[in-house]
Formats: structure tokens, C-alpha cells, sequence
């Protein structure tokens, strides 16, 4: 064999090997589990083939899930992208206090989820909470946030907005001061408007970081539950219930197996279908330089 | 001028409500707990909660255990992420590209969905309940091999060809070569690994159960969790702590931090 | 100061070995649900310190977060093969506990005759979900009645006499009304009553009110639920109602923002555990009381709270140490200790019979309160598949209180997910 191929091997071998055990495997074993039903104490688990997946149609909950998970995803990747953006936009420029700013918009993503799920569970505290004393200055009435149907989850989408942006602000701040100045100088001379300047030059510019910065929030928007498990556990009636959250509850509050491996498989060929998207339409659209 | 004027004010605003919940957290942890929901210009100062949150809950070994698993985490990804990205940026092999197709899977099937998956595993290794268990699941990261290998490909090839010529066997090369001048993509890389693991949460709180494994983040949760109501001063005093050693960090090393993402060509 | 040897002893003892090895010298490990705000941990942390000089066995509690997580912590580590010899989980979760063949019964973990005598000197409310199959599969120890707690400065000031509690739905009702304020802009700044209707906790807060109506909610052998009842309806309606009457808020109420409420003035009644006395009696700035729940016609209530289960991968020898420690929390100087300390009643009669703890209610009579309203106290809702059927109940109950379900809707609702959760356990 060639001198080069053994090598090759050799050097990803480890990284191989950890992918495929903690990776390939257990969704090859997550498949596999959900033909089977939830083994019940100490007899073995049974084949039933669909049967799982056809429970899973009838099983409103999952609907929900799906549901609040998709409305979860629409608003909390255009809003942290964007919002990202912006906030580079602003800290690229030389504005008083930059680097207060810029680290402002950066500390959500150094502070544990966990913990400041319980800051903002104070936010949203009816009545005496930040929110509905900033509410009452300007004479409104209280709102029991996290304990309506129809807030709740727009209150775990903000939680993740605040928490993701000045992550990709980051990705953004980076691709923009690697831009070479000469560009916005040649614009400066055509006369050329700012607006026009973003829209033609720097946006397309930044379209790499963009794909990346999408990646990342696809993935987070199914990845993010740990404020659910803190602020709502799913509720109120599963107005926020997500699908992880759902597979964690299957899988390590019912035990319930074929449930919580019928999620995962659903959940991961939904992610399949993003990522096709996102690499094989999205990608072929960005020029990579 | 005003439209310059109105950017600059809408930029400070989005600031302040973004730094909001942390004003909070400062404010509550060093007032008594009946400020917690008063704001007094006038309210006295005290250390009370950090004293009372560190007692309640063995924070020093959380600590300990973070400390533990990041660094674990951090080293075993660049020791395996390193050979396998060089490899697939500057080897020629068979089944190499089928291979690197393989491990992009990971960057959508993170392991944090295989929950269940990994904890069957897991219990057959008897590992359960270890540090160990927590970082396996990251440490062959997809991510990892393709920030580095897109950087080594940007390796002017003449480098290596110098270096061979020299005598240098093929991990001379890689490591006196590539990693010196991957430094930047290290830097941000290990920044997005620390911050990440840090405040990693579902799957640590699967997969151990006592305090010598709990990490900072489960730890906390089991501390705030309460049959009792919450106590907002001690929790957000706790917070805090757990916050600090990640937020002191970045202070003193941001503008490094944004260099390395700029050179590392994360973008 | 940690030396840096036993950091790095520590470091390499944790990174590779499971954290609970089995020892020569015998170690039990013991899930315990902690509850933050009391030194609990520290209290637990010294029974088990006496335990071991008596006995020589060492106990380590493991604080594993509230009864669902400490639940879900301990299910899992004995499915991963390392799992505590005993737990103080909810006493209502015997039926699922059992089904999942981890639980070793009391005969099991060498209960005699003389124990069986024992037992039977519990009060008989905290045995009411520790009996299945004809065997005993649990301890009574972590023992609470649902109660109220109410402001009595509020009452004063709504005109009500602080020391006469309402003690039907009527009068709690026309109180909380009373109790409800609001400032000039028309915005509530103190709710009448509050009661948890959160994940976790709302089953509980509805046994309380299905008990109210004397209703019974399952079958003694947890495979059939009557949630589909006038009277369960009836009591759904009367929850609903305080949000209506406009004495309590719309929507969900949290468990965990409840004392924060009321110690805030903002809840001028709260339903709670009595394991909160202690906490409310060192934060409150105001005069308080404890008073058990009204009911239809008069005051009924409904048990929770803990007690320990023995589970099947101990050891004969582990299981008579687990048993030996259940009972040496038992001994009546140390349930009078705990009762004191936390605010659970004493599991026995003769607890109450202890000078400490006879001195300090003499002190503080609110501390008595909750057992006088044991005889009218039923067990938990506690069924088969039980997290699963709470699940349904509460997703239900919430939709209720949002308004986007009536109470009959919500409860045949819920009758029809829990007769498809229980359908496998219906034997012919």
C-alpha cells in the first residue's frame, strides 16, 4: 500500500473512531429502536416495524411540538441573523464606546443559559417583574408572560434571540474588518449611497458568513432547550415544547424509549433536509472567494 | 448628521437592553433579597448572598469539575482534530473524500439530539456518571476538522515543500508548519469550544449524577431548582460566580479574541 | 485551600472511575430531592454523620434537584447500572416505580413482623400511596399536607378577621375577591389567592380540589383514572372560577414564584407544602397564617411530599442498612428535629410527644397546624405511567386556566389520554 494512504488513515483514525461511536452509532441504534416498543421491566423489547411512527402521527403532543419547534426556528434565526448584523454594523464603525458596546452585545453568549433563565424567569414575573414595571410606567396593565398560551413562547424566542446574536455578531465583525478599505473608498468617489453601498458590495460580500452564521442558527434553534427546562418545562398545555425537549421528556421522564427514538429519528432526518438545503441550494449560490 | 446621531443612540439602546440581565444579576446579588424587586438608589451593599450561595452547594467542586472537563475537551479535540484536518487538507488517499463527507455529518447530527443513543453507550462502557462521559461524545468534533483544514489549505503549499527538503519527517511538519501558523483559527476555535462546553447543559445533566462529576451549569440548576420558591438574590449571586471565570476572560482578552476570529477566516 | 495533590488525586479519581464505587466498607448511596432557601442540605448531611457513628455505615446523600429531576436522576443511574440503594422520591410515583422493576419492597429489604408493627405506627394518611399488591413498597418520611398560607395584615385591611380563615369555596372565594386590590389605574397590585398550576405541580394543586369535592381520582390499584366526573369537574370549575371572579390571575401560576409572591404582598393567599413554614416564618415581613384548604362544604386536603423506596440492586446486606437508616429517621427525637427545621409534619404519633417539639409548637402553634387536618387528608393522584398521565392533567388543567378549554372539555380530555396511557395495565 502507499506510504501516503496509511498515513492518511492513521492521522483521522481517532477523530474517525469518536464520530462513529458517538455519532454514526448511536443513530444507526436510535433507528433501530424505534421498530421496536418500550421494553417494559425485565421482558425484551418487541418488533412492531411503523407502528411507533403511526403512534407518532395520532400523538397530538408531537404535533405541537413540531409546530411550536418550526415557529420557534422562523423567528429566532432571521431575528438573531439580522439582529447580529446590525449590531456589527454599529461596532464596525467608530462610535463613542465601541468596545463597551461591543462587549455588551457579546455577554449573553459567555453566561450559562441555565443561569440566566432565572434572570429573565424574573423579567417575566407578573406584575412586580421588570417587564410589567416598565409596562406600568407607561400606564399598561400586567401580563402574565410565561403563564399565557400565546406569550410564552414568543418569550422563549427572545431569551434565544438575546442569547445567540452577539454570538454571530462575532463571525460578522470578523468578515467585515477584513474587508479591504479600498472598496468603500472607490464607492466614496462613484457617489455611490451607504445604502446602496450595503446592498451591492457589502451584503453579497458577506454571504459566506451568512451561510455560516445560518448553519449555526438552524442547528441552535433545535438544539436550545435548556431555557425550556428551566422557565416552563414545556408549558403552559405544551405551548412550548420543543422537539428536543420532548425527547428528553420521552426519553428520561416517561422512559418511554420507542417514543423518545422515534423523535430523535424524525428530528434528525429533519435536520438532513435543512442541511440538503442549506449545502446543496443555499451553498451553490454563495461565492466563496 | 441626526441619521449618524440616531444610529449612534439605537446602537447604545440595543446595548443596554442586551447588558440588562446582567446589570440585574449585579444589582440583586449585592443587595439584601428585599431589593430584589425594588430598585433603591439608597440600598445597602452586602456579600450576604455570594456567602450563602457558595455555602448552600459545593460550588468549588462544580468548579473543579468544569475546570476538568473543558481543558479535557479543549486538548483531545486539538489532538485529534489537528492529524485528521492535515490530513484531509494535504493528503492524497482513497476513500478520502468519502470519509470527510462522512464526518460533516456531524455538523447537523450534533450529539446533543442523541441523548438517549449516547447514554445506552455510555452504560455499557460503564461510564456513567464519569467527566469522562461528558466530553466523549465531543471530542472527534466535525467542526473542529473543517475550520482546520479549510485553514491549513490556505497554507501556501511552498512552506511544506521547504520543510521537507529539510528532512522533516511528516509530523515535524504538521507541527512545526501548520499549527504555528494556525494559531488565530486555535484561538477562536477554542474560544467557541470553551464557552460552549462551559455552559453545556442537557447532556451533562443526563449523564451524571453526583457532585463529583456535575458540572457549573448542572450544578446550578439543581441549586435553583426548589421546593420552595425562588430566592432571586442567591440565584443570581450563584450566576454570577459561574459566570466570572468566562466573563473576566473575555474582558481582558476581547479585542485578541476578534483578531483570532478575523485571521482564523471564520466568516 | 484544596492542596494540589488531592486536586489532581480528585482530578484522575473523576475523570475515569464512576463517582459511586462499591466499597469494601459499606457506602449507601441516597437520592435526595434538596430544596434551596433552608440549610436542608446541611441538616441531611448531619443524620447521616450520626448514622455512621452509630452504625458505621456511611450514607451519601446525593442532592439531585426537585422531585421530578431527583426522580428522573435516579431511574436513569439504576437503568445505567449505577443507581442509589434508596430515594426519597414522591410517594405518589410507587405504581410507575413498580412497573419499572426497580423497586424492592419492604419485605424484600427484610421488613418482620416487628417492622410490619412499626410501620403501622405511621399516621395512616402518609400509608395511603405506599401499599400495592397487598405489600408495603415505601417509607413514609418527607410528609407535607397541601395548606394555605395567608397574609393576615391583608386580611385586616380587606376587613377580614385575620384569625377566622374561610373554610368552604364559598367563603375562600368572596375572600380572595375582598383580598384582591387595585391602584388608581385599575392594575392588580395584590392577587387574592394563588395556587400552582405549573408542570410538576398542578396535579397536586387539583388532587387538593378533587378532594375538596370528595371525589376520588384513581383506582387504589393506579390502572384507571375518573377524571371525566361531575364532581372532578365541578372542582376544575372552582379553580377556574377564582381567575374569573377576578381574585386570581389569568393563565399559569408558577410553583417556584409562589413564596416570592406572597412574601412580596402580591398573593395575599398561596397554596404551598407546609415544608415552606420555616422559609415564610424567617422571610415574611408580616404577620402570617397557616390554615389547612376549605373544601365544598368544609376543610379537606390531600398529602404529599416523600418517602423512601428501596431499590432491587442493593445487596441484601445494603438493603438492611437502607432500612436500618429509614427507621433511624423514624426515631421520634429526630422526626421532632426535621419537623422543626423544615416545617414537614413528624411521620408519628409520637414525634408530638417529644418535650422539644412539644415546647416549640407551644411557641409557635402554626407549626401544628397542618397535622390537625390529616384526618380529612387523602393520598395522591398516583397511577401507573404516572409522569405520563400528570403530564396529561396538567397540559389540560393549563389550558383550562388559559381560558382555551372549559373544564368539561379539559377533563374528558384528559380522561381519554390517561384510558390510552393506562389501556395496556387494564387486566381482563
Amino acid at each position: 500500500m502507499r506510504r501516503e494512504t496509511v498515513q492518511g488513515w492513521l492521522l483521522i483514525l481517532p477523530a474517525l473512531l469518536l464520530l462513529v461511536a458517538f455519532t454514526h452509532w448511536p443513530a444507526a441504534t436510535t433507528l433501530l429502536d424505534s421498530f421496536y416498543a418500550t421494553p417494559k421491566g425485565s421482558r425484551p423489547p418487541r418488533f412492531v416495524g411503523l407502528e411507533n411512527y403511526l403512534d407518532l402521527l395520532d400523538d397530538p403532543v408531537f404535533w405541537i411540538a413540531l409546530r411550536n419547534n418550526a415557529i420557534y426556528a422562523l423567528w429566532t434565526i432571521p431575528a438573531s441573523v439580522i439582529l447580529a448584523l446590525v449590531m456589527a454594523l454599529a461596532v464596525n464603525t467608530a462610535i463613542p464606546g465601541r468596545a463597551l458596546a461591543r462587549m455588551a452585545y457579546f455577554t449573553p453568549t459567555m453566561l450559562p443559559m441555565i443561569a440566566v433563565a432565572n434572570i429573565w424567569l424574573f423579567f417575566f414575573t407578573p406584575d412586580y417583574g421588570l417587564f410589567d414595571h416598565v409596562i406600568g410606567v407607561f400606564g399598561g396593565g400586567r401580563h402574565n408572560w410565561l403563564g399565557d398560551r400565546d406569550t410564552a413562547l414568543p418569550a422563549m424566542i427572545v431569551v434565544a434571540v438575546w442569547k445567540e446574536a452577539g454570538f454571530f455578531m462575532i463571525f460578522y465583525l470578523a468578515a467585515l474588518q477584513a474587508m479591504p478599505p479600498d472598496l468603500k473608498e472607490c464607492a466614496a468617489l462613484e457617489g455611490s449611497s451607504r445604502w446602496n453601498f450595503f446592498r451591492r458590495v457589502t451584503l453579497p460580500l458577506l454571504m459566506p458568513t451568512t451561510l455560516f452564521v445560518l448553519v449555526n442558527a438552524v442547528i441552535n434553534a433545535f438544539r436550545l432547550v435548556d431555557h425550556v427546562v428551566v422557565m416552563t418545562h414545556g408549558g403552559p398545555d405544551n405551548a412550548t415544547n420543543l422537539l428536543l425537549y420532548y425527547i428528553y421528556q420521552a426519553g428520561f421522564r416517561f422512559w418511554d424509549t420507542a417514543l423518545a427514538a422515534t423523535l430523535t429519528v424524525v428530528l434528525l432526518f429533519l435536520l438532513g433536509m435543512l442541511a440538503w438545503f442549506q449545502f446543496g441550494v443555499l451553498g451553490k449560490r454563495v461565492h466563496y472567494r | 448628521m441626526s441619521t449618524r446621531f440616531l444610529e449612534i443612540l439605537g446602537a447604545w439602546l440595543l446595548a443596554i437592553i442586551w447588558v440588562l440581565p446582567l446589570l440585574y444579576a449585579v444589582w440583586t446579588a449585592f443587595h439584601p433579597a428585599e431589593f430584589a424587586t425594588s430598585f433603591t438608589l439608597m440600598a445597602p451593599l452586602t456579600l450576604d448572598n455570594f456567602r450563602h450561595a457558595w455555602d448552600a452547594a459545593p460550588f468549588a467542586r462544580y468548579f473543579i469539575n468544569t475546570t476538568m472537563l473543558v481543558t479535557l475537551i479543549l486538548v483531545a479535540q486539538f489532538l485529534v482534530c489537528t492529524p485528521a484536518a492535515f490530513a484531509f487538507a494535504r493528503l492524497d488517499f482513497p476513500g478520502r473524500d468519502t470519509v470527510f463527507a462522512v464526518v460533516l455529518v456531524q455538523l447537523m447530527v450534533m450529539p446533543d439530539v442523541l441523548l438517549t443513543g449516547n447514554y445506552r453507550t455510555m452504560a455499557q462502557l460503564g461510564l456513567v456518571d464519569t467527566i469522562l462521559s461528558i466530553a466523549l461524545p465531543y471530542l472527534g468534533s466535525a467542526f473542529g476538522i473543517f475550520l482546520l483544514r479549510q485553514t491549513f489549505r490556505q497554507i501556501p503549499q511552498a512552506l511544506d515543500d521547504a520543510a521537507r527538503l529539510e528532512g522533516c519527517t511528516l509530523m515535524g511538519r504538521l507541527w512545526r508548519v501548520y499549527v504555528p501558523l494556525a494559531k488565530p483559527t486555535y484561538i477562536a476555535y477554542g474560544l467557541v469550544s470553551v464557552s460552549y462546553h462551559w455552559n453545556n447543559f442537557l447532556w451533562p445533566l443526563v449523564i451524571t449524577n453526583s457532585v463529583n462529576t456535575r458540572p457549573l451549569t448542572v450544578g446550578l440548576s439543581v441549586f435553583a431548582s426548589t421546593d420552595q420558591g425562588i430566592d432571586w438574590s442567591i440565584i443570581t449571586a450563584a450566576t454570577l460566580m459561574t459566570s466570572a471565570p468566562l466573563l473576566v476572560a473575555f474582558l481582558l482578552f476581547q479585542r485578541q479574541f476578534v483578531q483570532s476570529f478575523m485571521r482564523a477566516g471564520i466568516r | 485551600m484544596i492542596r494540589r495533590r488531592t486536586l489532581l488525586a480528585a482530578s484522575a479519581a473523576s475523570l475515569a472511575a464512576p463517582a459511586v464505587v462499591r466499597a469494601q466498607a459499606m457506602k449507601l448511596s441516597f437520592y435526595y430531592p434538596i430544596a434551596v432557601g433552608g440549610p436542608i442540605p446541611a441538616i441531611f448531611d448531619g443524620y447521616c454523620k450520626e448514622f455512621q457513628a452509630k452504625t458505621g455505615v456511611e450514607v451519601a446523600p446525593v442532592y439531585a434537584g426537585n422531585y421530578g429531576e431527583t426522580l428522573t436522576k435516579a431511574v436513569t443511574a439504576i437503568k445505567g447500572g449505577n443507581g442509589p440503594h434508596l430515594a426519597v422520591l414522591l410517594a405518589a410515583e410507587m405504581h410507575s416505580l413498580q412497573d419499572l422493576d426497580i423497586l424492592a419492597s419492604l419485605p424484600d429489604v427484610g421488613l418482620d413482623a416487628e417492622g410490619e408493627k412499626w410501620m403501622a405506627g405511621f399516621y395512616p394518611a402518609f400509608l395511603a400511596n405506599s401499599r400495592a399488591d397487598g405489600k408495603l413498597w415505601s417509607v413514609p418520611f418527607q410528609r407535607s399536607t397541601s395548606v394555605m398560607y395567608y397574609n393576615k395584615s391583608a386580611f385586616a385591611e380587606a376587613g377580614l378577621d385575620p384569625e377566622k380563615f374561610p373554610r368552604t369555596w364559598a367563603e375562600l372565594q368572596a375572600a380572595a375577591v375582598k383580598l384582591t386590590r387595585k391602584d388608581a389605574a385599575g392594575r392588580v397590585t395584590r392577587w387574592g389567592v394563588k395556587m400552582a398550576a405549573d408542570t410538576g405541580n398542578a396535579q397536586w394543586t387539583f388532587g387538593g380540589l378533587a378532594n375538596q369535592v370528595m371525589h376520588q381520582l384513581m383506582n387504589e390499584a393506579g390502572t384507571e383514572t375518573y377524571f371525566n366526573h361531575p364532581k372532578a369537574i365541578e372542582a376544575l370549575a372552582f379553580w377556574r372560577g377564582l381567575a374569573s371572579a377576578g381574585a386570581a390571575p389569568e393563565g399559569v401560576s408558577n410553583w417556584g414564584q409562589l413564596s416570592p409572591d406572597f412574601l412580596e404582598g402580591n398573593a395575599a393567599i398561596i397554596q404551598h407544602t407546609t415544608g415552606n413554614l420555616t422559609n415564610l416564618k424567617t422571610n415574611a415581613k408580616f404577620p402570617f397564617g397557616i390554615a389547612g384548604l376549605p373544601g365544598k362544604d368544609g376543610p379537606r386536603t390531600v398529602v404529599g411530599g416523600g418517602n423512601i423506596y428501596f431499590f432491587k440492586n442493593a445487596n441484601a446486606a445494603e438493603r438492611k442498612a437502607a432500612l436500618a437508616f429509614a427507621r433511624f429517621l423514624a426515631e421520634p427525637e429526630r422526626a421532632a428535629n426535621w419537623s422543626m427545621r423544615t416545617g414537614y409534619i413528624a411521620t408519628r404519633p409520637e414525634a408530638y410527644e417529644t418535650k422539644v417539639l412539644k415546647d416549640y409548637i407551644a411557641g409557635f402553634p402554626a407549626a401544628d397546624v397542618a397535622r390537625g387536618f390529616l384526618p380529612v387528608a387523602v393520598g395522591e393522584l398516583s397511577t401507573f405511567e404516572n409522569q405520563k398521565v400528570y403530564a396529561a392533567l396538567t397540559n389540560n388543567v393549563q389550558a383550562c386556566l388559559n381560558g382555551a378549554k372549559t373544564p368539561a372539555q379539559a377533563m374528558a380530555d384528559t380522561q381519554a389520554e390517561a384510558d390510552r396511557i393506562l389501556k395496556p395495565y387494564k387486566k381482563a
